[in-house]
């Protein structure tokens, strides 16, 4: 079973309707032993990481996720959901995450005279550093859709799984560690190419490669 | 590199795409879930669906084809058009929409903006603003004055004050249509969009006016608009998503490819 888990951050209808266009049956879960039995987990989220966190503890999801991370399930967390993998986030006035991924997560910040427009939003390439599985046949430098005015910034380069660029600043789009994947954009908003890393996510036995 | 976004905008009129000339004289498009599907396929960044009817007739959004639309797109759309509260705003986002646009009921009710980032966060609320150009006097020292009722209520208001203030209130994009260029295909209205995209740190779609590659180029540089809606130039099918693309990408403007 597929569960993805739902605890409050944002609308999950366009994640769902994505695994069930791959003919993945995708259950939307609200309970720990529900999202425990799954096989593998869809941490989705928008919204802040403060009320995020909240919702997550508040239905035990946290502890579902660091026992799946152990287990090594294969769990594909997005935007919100993969910011909250890092030990925290400067969001909200300083929110501790997870921490299944070391280090951080910081706002994009630009000097007024640039007049960058934050939220980063729409479609930017993502660089692949070294191949993971769920990237597999999507060429080098695709574009994904993305929507967030924080990033995550691993400690470790190779938990790095994807870079982007925006108005100069190159971030970490795509995290990896173990079992665990996130993307900082919308695969099931990024038209084909999303469609085609979710099925990688589905055939995907959660080791990483290499 | 954040690449410049092509938006096809649907204006849906019983349950039908149409295209009119300034608000006014529709001719039948097609049905909007299959358009929808095969823009998407052509490689369009975006979708913003407009229920003009909706509105007019007191209800509220076409529910069942953003159901639709949502089941058989996967990139992002908007939907406007019929929304009267936040509570429609949910309906439209549980059912799959991505982006709600308010227009008029953002400048009747300004505090909707607000209510509605709160409830869905900014990303969700696009504010449709309408503009027509007027000459310049002390309470719209732009030139350009707000116009609601798909452009039959002039507000008295200044078009880049109203912009400033929205995204004060909660408005995460403003998608501009220049009542003057609508629909007629001579370009968009380039001073205004600048006007707006260097007053405001949320991106501004150029919409109104689009009949050549070369204007959506002019919307990107010109502009300084970080997305470009047509409407005509691919209903009328003498352009394509695709084609649009790979001519913008010839004049070195980037896009997704």
């Amino acid at each position: 079973m597929i569960a993805i888990l739902d605890y409050g951050a944002g609308n999950l209808t366009s994640v769902r309707l994505a695994f069930e266009r791959l003919g993945a049956g995708a259950q939307v879960v609200t309970k720990a032993e529900e999202a425990s039995r799954a096989d593998r987990l869809i941490f989705p989220g928008v919204g802040s990481a403060k009320s995020g966190m909240e919702g997550l503890c508040g239905r035990g999801f946290d502890r579902v996720l660091r026992e799946a991370f152990a287990a090594g399930k294969p769990i594909l967390a997005i935007c919100l959901g993969m910011q909250m993998l890092l030990e925290r986030s400067e969001e909200d006035g300083g929110v501790a995450g997870l921490g299944l991924v070391p280090g951080s997560v910081v706002e994009f910040a630009f000097p007024a005279e640039e007049r960058v427009k934050v939220p980063h939003m729409g479609w930017n390439a993502v660089h692949v550093p070294h191949p993971h599985p769920v990237f597999e046949g999507i060429p080098d430098n695709t574009a994904f859709y993305f929507v967030h005015s924080f990033y995550a910034a691993p400690t470790n380069p190779q938990d790095t799984a994807g870079e982007t660029e925006y108005a100069g600043k190159h971030f970490t789009s795509a995290v990896a560690r173990g079992s665990l994947i996130g993307t900082q954009f919308h695969p099931e908003r990024s038209g084909a190419a999303g469609l085609a890393l979710l099925k990688n996510f589905l055939a995907w036995d959660g080791k990483s490669c290499c | 590199m954040l690449l410049n976004r092509l938006i096809v905008c649907l204006d849906v009129r019983n349950g039908r795409v149409t295209k009119g000339v300034k608000f006014a004289g529709n001719v039948d498009v097609g049905d909007p879930v299959e358009l929808a599907e095969q823009y998407s396929r052509d490689g369009v960044d975006e979708l913003v669906f407009y229920d003009i009817t909706a509105s007019a007739e007191h209800r509220s959004i076409d529910i069942k084809m953003v159901e639709e639309t949502a089941k058989r797109v996967f990139i992002p759309f908007s939907v406007g058009g019929g929304i009267s509260s936040v509570e429609d705003m949910r309906m439209a986002l549980l059912a799959g929409a991505d982006k709600v646009s308010l227009n008029s009921l953002a400048v009747l009710h300004p505090e909707v903006l607000h209510e509605g980032a709160l409830a869905f966060g900014r990303q969700c609320v696009v504010l449709g603003l309408d503009a027509k150009r007027v000459p310049v006097t002390p309470e719209i020292p732009s030139g350009y004055e707000v116009v609601i009722r798909g452009g039959r209520q002039p507000m008295g208001m200044d078009a880049v004050a109203w912009a400033k203030r929205a995204v004060e209130l909660g408005a995460g994009e403003i998608c501009l249509n220049a009542i003057d260029t609508d629909g007629v295909r001579q370009g968009y209205e380039l001073t205004i969009t600048r006007m707006i995209s260097d007053a405001v740190n949320v991106p501004v779609i150029a919409s109104g006016g689009a009949g050549t590659v070369q204007h959506l180029a002019d919307a990107f540089t010109q502009g300084h608009a970080s997305a470009a809606l047509v409407a005509s130039m691919v209903h009328s099918g003498e352009y394509t998503c695709s084609g649009i693309k790979h001519d913008l990408a010839r004049m070195g403007i980037p896009v997704r490819l």
